[in-house]
């Protein structure tokens, strides 16, 4: 295992060639690469969702109906929180490809709190439509909903979590080589979960105002 | 209180069948055996420091490999079992209940808890040498991989002695499979071993695919590289892309019988048929993640053995990255009988026959290898060549099986059954135990033996045909899958009872083959060059066995068949170590964890399996705890002085 | 870790532009889609297809602006790797589509 120091980069980037941080150690290039396979990999487990959800979302069996279920204002709050998130992430790495202790820490806080408000406002949302009687039980159409958007919630948590462990971590040995990688990683992660949620604020929600 | 114990015994366990009781007895000795011999001779530390804790590859292959002969040894019984029932009409030796779990666990067992972890054998033990790396990408994630899958098995194995087997085929098709008609804990156990093996499966697949990108020795380029890499690259590419569909339909079925959803139910809306199309994404390219590591052995054997490159190694690189994309394009071949509508059907059953061609370049590709080379027919030699033929049959069987209207035909009979033993033995297990004769000698430091070798090879090959070809005839006959006895007046009889006969040559064949393994262990010839095939990759450049960290320098490679290159120039791996002093090695540190985590998902998926939510809970909250302990962790590698190095080359002969 | 990076660093803006356009744009975007989905002045295929294509148009601005996505150490093999999850994603999602409409045959 050899380490790749002074590599160049392929896309010789802002700061003159030389490659980031969190490709400097031997496994950093390994590590990233995993994990965008790793993504692609999630892009078919999601496309198999939206695939089920697609062939379900008629079968609602006389009860509601995308159209009747789907609130507006609900939807489009949970879209703005995380497409906010998912800038907000971005700014962590930049603050962190500036060597920017402070900045990094400040961003990845900010993005953890909008990731577990996203979270909650889509419990709620889960839990308003609960009462009204559409549960997962209720009908094929109601199952591939909360299947396929609480997955994306649970990757979501999943996410918050991971974070968590990482931000003590930059909090304990500031910005190295293994804390850029994660850090990377975890912004990849964010970012991911955002495009798959462009697709369901497109083809669930609004497919269901528009239907 | 005892009363009520008593009862919840009685359905815990499996009762009532004198074949599982005998079962429970081996069971509870061979336990016991082990736990005794384990003690008595002070192993346990031994146990936990070399192998639970080992982050090793060649290790975490070898492990994949006795866990894949034990599995093959249960499946085989199961074949065994039922290939009994059917030898005769109306034989009573199992009853139906019986005879539906043993063919769901037959199947499910030699595709998932066999055919996988004796091809991730392979993939461990070999890759990383063939291509000149000291460990695969992520080898922590590698002894995740093989926990999950071991812990995914036993909680399947489980099923059988506890809570009852799953019943309803190695596909599981709802709405059979749903929890008003098939109340037991048996699909769950089903559901959530494969859930929980599936991970694990992912993650080799990433694993190898950084592996084979990012850590090939300096100078491989892509186009130099073994073609068995190739098809190792190829099938985790297919595992990435075609597992995540199986673990959706896995787990939306469970949520059906766990948490009352209606995905394929036949109320509220649901449709089973969706199971089906998503088991199938996955389902058929799973035949080529077993099949296409197969290729690739076959073309590291049959180069090796006629003493020439491989005829047409561009094609051959082509043929396996086209099947890589085609095969996920024909997933529907496998319910025409649905009632798709005829651009559907018509559209896979084109698409299924274009697989042939490529498959067909690779066939031709070996053939001409072999024309005039100086050919050895030593025993992977005679796998690789009893698989030509062999798996040609099987494909031109499944182009039959690929015409839409005639599969009308053909769905779900015997015909089905003998063309995917044909693919699947013929194809995958032979082209296995090609590689596992093949490199054996890599692994353990001797050969098996030959005598016994092709003993094995003749019973085996021989039981092959006669229990497989008279099931086509049968399938023409009408005989379906899955029927557990049939009446004299169909005609039947005979054909059965020579298939029944066949499959018994092929379970002394395999008893063969574990007789030649003890025997070899003792008596077999030692390996003392580490190339005893003289063969042409990277691999053999190496002492046998390995020492841990593979290469003491990471070999210069500069052309295809690096090793064969190197032996023509008169260059050893002597040389290019001495060229410069050696130099410490960062390796990977032994870690308990992947072990541990290995028995969370355990308790998770049992948990689920008795819908117990507090286990599964548990155990769930375990597996989060081993994550965040890992990514807390820093200090994972340790450092081998070069020292160290030095002396351990020198005494194996390389310095 | 270069020097000349830890220096511009100490200056660096907190939110620096090609970020920020990326924000902006996603926003539009998004708001681009909900405009047209309340408009009702097209049909339902037409506003689905421009609804897809402005999706399509997120994920560009995700892996441009965000995610650093034409960056690697050697060749970029991971864009590779997403094209094909992408493509047998749609795959997926498509053949499922068409082999499932049997009903409509059926009944």
């Amino acid at each position: 295992m050899t380490t790749v120091a002074e590599k160049r980069p392929t896309n010789a980037g802002h700061d003159g060639g030389r490659l980031p941080l969190e490709y400097t150690r031997h496994e950093g290039p390994l590590n990233i690469l995993g994990f965008w396979i790793f993504l692609a990999t999630d892009v078919v487990l999601f496309a198999s969702l939206f695939a089920t959800y697609f062939v379900l979302r008629t079968h609602v069996d006389g009860g509601p109906t995308d159209k009747e279920l789907f609130g507006i204002s609900g939807f489009t709050i949970e879209t703005v929180l995380l497409l906010t998130s998912s800038f907000t992430g971005s700014l962590a790495v930049y603050a962190m490809r500036n060597g920017n202790k402070k900045r990094l820490l400040g961003w990845l806080i900010v993005t953890l709190l909008l990731g577990i408000a996203f979270v909650g406002y889509e419990l709620h949302e889960f839990l308003d439509y609960a009462a009204e009687g559409a549960t997962m039980q209720r009908s094929a159409f109601l199952s591939a909903f909360f299947t396929l958007v609480g997955t994306h919630g649970a990757h979501v948590t999943f996410g918050i979590i991971w974070m968590a462990s990482i931000i003590v971590q930059i909090a304990r040995y500031g910005i190295d080589a293994i804390n850029a990688r994660k850090t990377f990683i975890v912004s990849l992660y964010w970012h991911f979960l955002d495009i798959i949620w462009i697709f369901i604020f497109t083809t669930v929600y609004m497919m269901g105002v528009v239907s | 209180m005892l009363e009520s114990l008593k009862e919840f015994a009685g359905h815990f366990f499996v009762t009532g069948e004198p074949l599982i009781y005998m079962s429970d007895v081996a069971i509870v000795v061979v336990s016991l055996a082990i736990v005794f011999t384990l003690t008595y001779l002070k192993k346990w530390k031994w146990l936990w420091k070399e192998w639970l804790t080992t982050v090793d590859h060649k290790k975490i292959g070898i492990m994949y490999l006795i866990s894949a002969l034990l599995m093959l040894f249960r499946g085989g019984v199961d074949a065994l079992l039922m290939r009994t029932q059917l030898a005769l009409p109306n034989l009573h030796f199992l009853d139906p209940q019986h005879y539906n779990e043993i063919f769901t666990t037959h199947g499910t067992i030699m595709i998932l808890f066999m055919a996988m972890p004796f091809l991730f054998a392979l993939f461990n033990i070999v890759v990383p040498l063939q291509i000149g790396a000291r460990d695969v990408a992520f080898p922590y994630l590698n002894a995740i991989s093989f926990w999950l899958f071991f812990f995914g098995a036993l909680l399947f194995n489980l099923s059988f002695v506890i809570g009852g087997s799953p019943d309803a085929g190695w596909v599981s098709y709802p709405p059979l499979t749903e929890l008003a008609t098939d109340p037991g804990p048996g699909e769950n156990f089903y559901l959530l071993s494969l859930q929980i093996s599936g991970i694990g499966s992912i993650a080799t697949g990433i694993n190898f695919i950084v592996t084979i990108l990012k850590m090939r020795a300096p100078g491989m380029t892509l186009m130099k590289m073994p073609l068995f890499s190739w098809s190792v690259l190829a099938s985790c590419i297919i595992i990435v892309f075609a597992f995540p569909a199986l673990t959706v339909a896995l787990a939306l079925l469970m949520f059906d019988r766990l948490f009352g959803t209606h995905f394929f139910t036949m109320l509220h809306g649901g449709n089973p048929m969706m199971y089906i199309n998503l088991f199938w994404v996955w389902g058929h390219p799973e035949v080529y993640i077993a099949v296409l590591p197969a290729f690739g052995v076959i073309s590291e054997v049959v180069a090796t053995f006629s003493r020439k490159s491989v005829f047409g190694y561009k094609s051959m690189v082509a043929a396996l990255m086209v099947i890589t994309v085609i095969n996920y394009l024909v997933w529907a071949h496998h319910f025409f009988t649905m009632g798709a509508s005829a651009g559907v059907n018509a559209y896979f059953a084109v698409a299924t026959m274009l697989v042939g061609i490529p498959t067909g370049v690779k066939v031709f590709n070996w053939l001409f290898t072999m024309f005039r080379g100086r050919i050895r027919l030593t025993l992977p030699m005679l796998w690789a060549i009893a698989f030509i033929p062999c798996f040609a049959i099987g494909g031109a069987t499944g182009v039959m099986l690929a015409a839409a209207p005639a599969d009308y035909q053909y769905h779900n009979s015997f015909f089905l059954i003998a063309h995917f033993h044909q693919t699947l033995i013929g194809g995958v297990v032979f082209g296995l135990l090609a590689g596992l004769y093949y490199w054996w000698p890599k692994m353990f430091g001797f050969i098996l033996d030959e005598r016994l070798g092709k003993w094995a090879f003749w019973f085996f090959n021989i039981g092959f045909y006669v229990c497989f070809m008279p099931m086509y005839a049968l399938g023409f006959m009408g005989m379906t899958r899955r029927v557990y006895t049939y009446p004299a007046e169909t005609g039947w009889t005979g054909l059965n009872f020579v298939s029944t006969i066949g499959a018994y040559l092929m379970g002394i064949g395999f008893l063969l083959i574990v007789a030649q393994v003890l025997y070899s262990i003792k008596y077999g010839k030692r390996d003392v060059t580490g190339d005893p095939w003289d063969g042409r990759t990277l691999e053999w450049a190496l002492p046998s066995p390995v020492p841990h960290y593979n290469f003491a320098r990471i070999p210069e490679v500069s052309e295809l068949d690096a090793w064969w290159h190197m032996k023509q120039n008169g260059e050893t791996l002597a040389a290019q170590n001495k060229k410069a002093p050696l130099e410490p090695i960062h390796m990977p540190k032994n870690t308990g964890r992947p072990f541990i985590m290995g028995v969370f998902f355990f308790i998770a998926g049992f948990g689920f399996v008795f819908n117990w939510f507090w286990m599964g809970a548990i155990g769930l909250i375990g597996v989060v705890i081993t994550l965040i302990a890992r990514s807390q962790e820093r200090d994972t590698e340790y450092e081998i002085p070069a020292e160290e190095i030095r002396r351990t080359e020198s005494a194996l002969g390389r310095l | 870790m270069t020097n000349g990076r830890m220096q511009e660093g100490k200056h660096a803006p907190l939110i620096p532009m090609k970020n920020f356009v990326g924000y902006l744009l996603s926003l539009v975007l998004t708001f681009a889609a909900l405009a047209l989905g309340m408009a009702h002045v097209l049909s339902f295929g037409a506003v689905m297809l421009i609804m897809l294509l402005l999706a399509v148009l997120q994920v560009v601005v995700q892996l441009i602006f965000f995610m650093h996505f034409t960056e690697s150490d050697g060749p970029r093999y991971h864009i590779v790797g997403l094209a094909l999850g992408a493509f047998f994603a749609l795959c997926v999602i498509f053949g499922s589509i068409w082999i499932m409409t049997f009903n409509s045959q059926v009944h």
